[in-house]
């Protein structure tokens, strides 16, 4: 099994969706931690993107195929249908153009697994409402002048956005992170109660 | 003695695991200006062993004005060899698990055949007789040499600079014999400011009188003003601004006040003679033209219909691309193109900017960042090869 530390939610949520010995592009791959347990647990043959060169070294240390690289300019280098699933994590919302980008993995991927942070939470809703304030919430950790997140959206927004591209949602798994673990939250009620969520997209 | 110093003993080479030789060649290495050369020799070292199954090979390609003395000390200089650091026991490029190879090139004036050598010929030395040689050919000439070792196929080819280049070609020309491919700190072609620069070094050469349209060496003579010139004008590319400005400043050498004259009165100036001078004790001229020229020539999109993407279509190779932040003479964006058309191949990279102020010979000078990279690249990369030692 994997050592080290565990691997962050989502991760853990997206990893359980990939077919093993499939090829993987990991498009703000951080330190390489999805990548690394893929290709220990599943047998997949990953690549990876970061932006930021410590990332990257930590990753390439690790022996992972990773390149540094931005997802708003170095995707279209990539041929189309080059990889199985495409893994944008959390990083959606950071992207400059989030409808080119999310075209482009489906473009360069059969699926694309994508996981958000809801801005619809209802701490968010609750933060803004009665605060007045852009919320600092366990899944939004930082201030608005210091987060990285410039095109925040809510899992509702999301959908719209995949129907409005004619993407195919195959599967969405949303949660509520407690101290002790996860469980999906009702459909009704995800956009409320849903911290992030994780979507397995096909072509349309 | 202190501690890094016992520590650098320790970790030198043993005698019994380097070879320092040289092999000849009577059938022709065909080169791209169209010419046979024959008979030629390649002058090369090896360390450590070659395993039972013949899969731990390394091929490391030197730069411009470097040869085949890796990790052991030069002999004409007694310097320790150029990548001391990296090569070794236990170090980045292990020496008690890789079996390392690295040959001077076709060109050069260590061993390996090129202008200081008799042309058959003539019975004199080959001078500007010596056809003009490429980067390609420098690779063909290697894997002659693997052909005469004995070794299929290379674990891993691995270079910096013109070293890079020869890495790229290698996995273009020779895809199925390499696993892993390594490109520092280079380029998939000489831009304009490339060339330049190389043109200044080469007029220096052909302006000084003993060059004698490069037969000086029947005169008893050597163009070495012109070299010295050449080596200094080149050395300034291989370092940053920034480098330069920490290392030396405007400070005076040895005086307290400029001499109104035309003496190395600042530390630079001493420091650029002393490269210029030490140099020429070590490199023949003529080679410089030759080996400077290849660089120039150097264009692998070029040589694949103008896309460099098809120089890779295929690869089953991974490659490490490394660069080097304030490198300006191959900079990152020449190794980011590299990248980019091995993604637009679908093909295995890794690529790395590496922060350094050290400009373009950052990566000769141990750049912990660096090191580490490559290092986790290399044991990742034969994990995935199931090497066993």
């Amino acid at each position: 099994m994997v050592s080290g530390s565990p691997l962050r939610l989502d991760l853990q949520l997206i990893a359980e969706m990939v077919e093993p010995k499939t090829r993987v592009l990991d498009i703000g791959c951080g330190d390489g931690a999805l990548l690394k347990h893929l290709a220990l647990t599943k047998d997949v043959d990953g690549r990876g993107i970061e932006l930021s060169p410590e990332g990257v070294a930590a990753s390439v240390t690790q022996g992972l195929s990773v390149i540094q690289g931005d997802a708003d300019t170095d995707l279209t280098d990539y041929p189309t249908g080059a990889f199985d699933y495409v893994v944008l994590s959390q990083t959606l919302p950071a992207v400059r153009r989030p409808k080119a980008v999310l075209l482009e993995l489906l473009r360069i991927g059969k699926h694309a697994l994508v996981s958000i942070p809801n801005f619809g939470h209802w701490r968010v809703r609750w933060s803004l409402m009665l605060g007045g304030r852009m919320p600092v919430t366990p899944i939004f950790a930082e201030t608005w002048h210091e987060t990285a997140i410039i095109h925040p959206c809510t899992i509702a927004d999301f959908e719209a956005l995949c129907r409005e591209l004619d993407l195919a949602i195959v599967r969405r798994v949303a949660v509520r992170q407690d101290g002790n673990g996860s469980f999906e939250t009702a459909d009704t009620l995800v956009n409320l109660f849903a911290e992030q969520a994780v979507f397995l997209l096909g072509r349309g | 003695m202190n501690e890094s110093a016992l520590l650098g003993k320790s970790r030198a080479i043993s005698p019994a695991n380097i070879v320092d030789a040289r092999a000849a060649f009577d059938k022709p290495l065909m080169l791209d200006c169209g010419v046979g050369l024959s008979p030629y020799t390649i002058a090369y070292q090896t360390y450590g062993r070659l395993n039972a199954d013949r899969s731990n090979a390394i091929l490391i390609c030197h730069a411009l004005t470097m040869d085949q003395y890796v990790a052991s000390p030069h002999p004409i200089t007694g310097k320790p060899g150029w990548w001391v650091d990296g090569v070794g026991p236990g170090l980045t490029i292990d020496t008690d698990r890789y079996f390392v190879i690295c040959s001077n090139v076709v060109g050069g004036c260590m061993g390996t055949t090129g202008p200081m050598d008799i042309n058959p010929k003539t019975g004199k030395p080959y001078g500007l007789d010596f056809p003009v040689i490429t980067i390609g050919d420098m690779v063909r000439a290697q894997a002659a040499l693997l052909d005469y070792l004995g070794v299929p196929d290379l674990f891993c080819v691995i270079g910096g600079s013109m070293g890079a280049m020869q890495v790229l070609e290698w996995a273009a020309a020779f895809p199925k014999r390499v696993f892993t491919a390594v490109a520092i700190a280079g380029a998939a072609r000489h831009s304009a400011q490339n060339i330049a620069f190389h043109e200044v070094g080469r007029q220096a050469i052909m302006a000084d009188p003993n060059w004698m349209g490069g037969a000086y060496y029947a005169h008893g003579t050597r163009p070495t003003a012109g070299l010295a010139v050449a080596r200094m004008a080149a050395h300034i590319t291989y370092l940053s601004e920034a480098a330069l400005h920490r290392k030396f400043g405007r400070n005076l050498q040895d005086r307290s006040r400029v001499t109104f004259g035309f003496d190395a009165d600042f530390q630079v100036e001493s420091y650029l003679r002393h490269q210029g001078s030490t140099f020429v004790d070590r490199f023949d001229a003529n080679s410089y033209l030759y080996i400077t020229r290849a660089l120039d020539y150097f264009d692998l999109a070029a040589e694949h219909g103008g896309v460099l993407a098809n120089a890779f279509r295929g690869t089953t190779t991974r490659f490490c691309v490394i660069s080097f932040t304030s490198d300006w003479l191959y900079p990152t964006r020449e190794s980011r193109e590299v990248v980019r058309a091995l993604n637009g191949v679908a093909a295995n990279v890794s690529f790395v900017e590496v922060e350094t102020d050290k400009g373009h010979d950052a990566f000769l000078l141990g750049e912990p960042h660096f090191e580490a990279t490559l290092a986790g690249f290399i044991a990742g990369a034969a994990e995935h090869r199931g090497l066993k030692w």
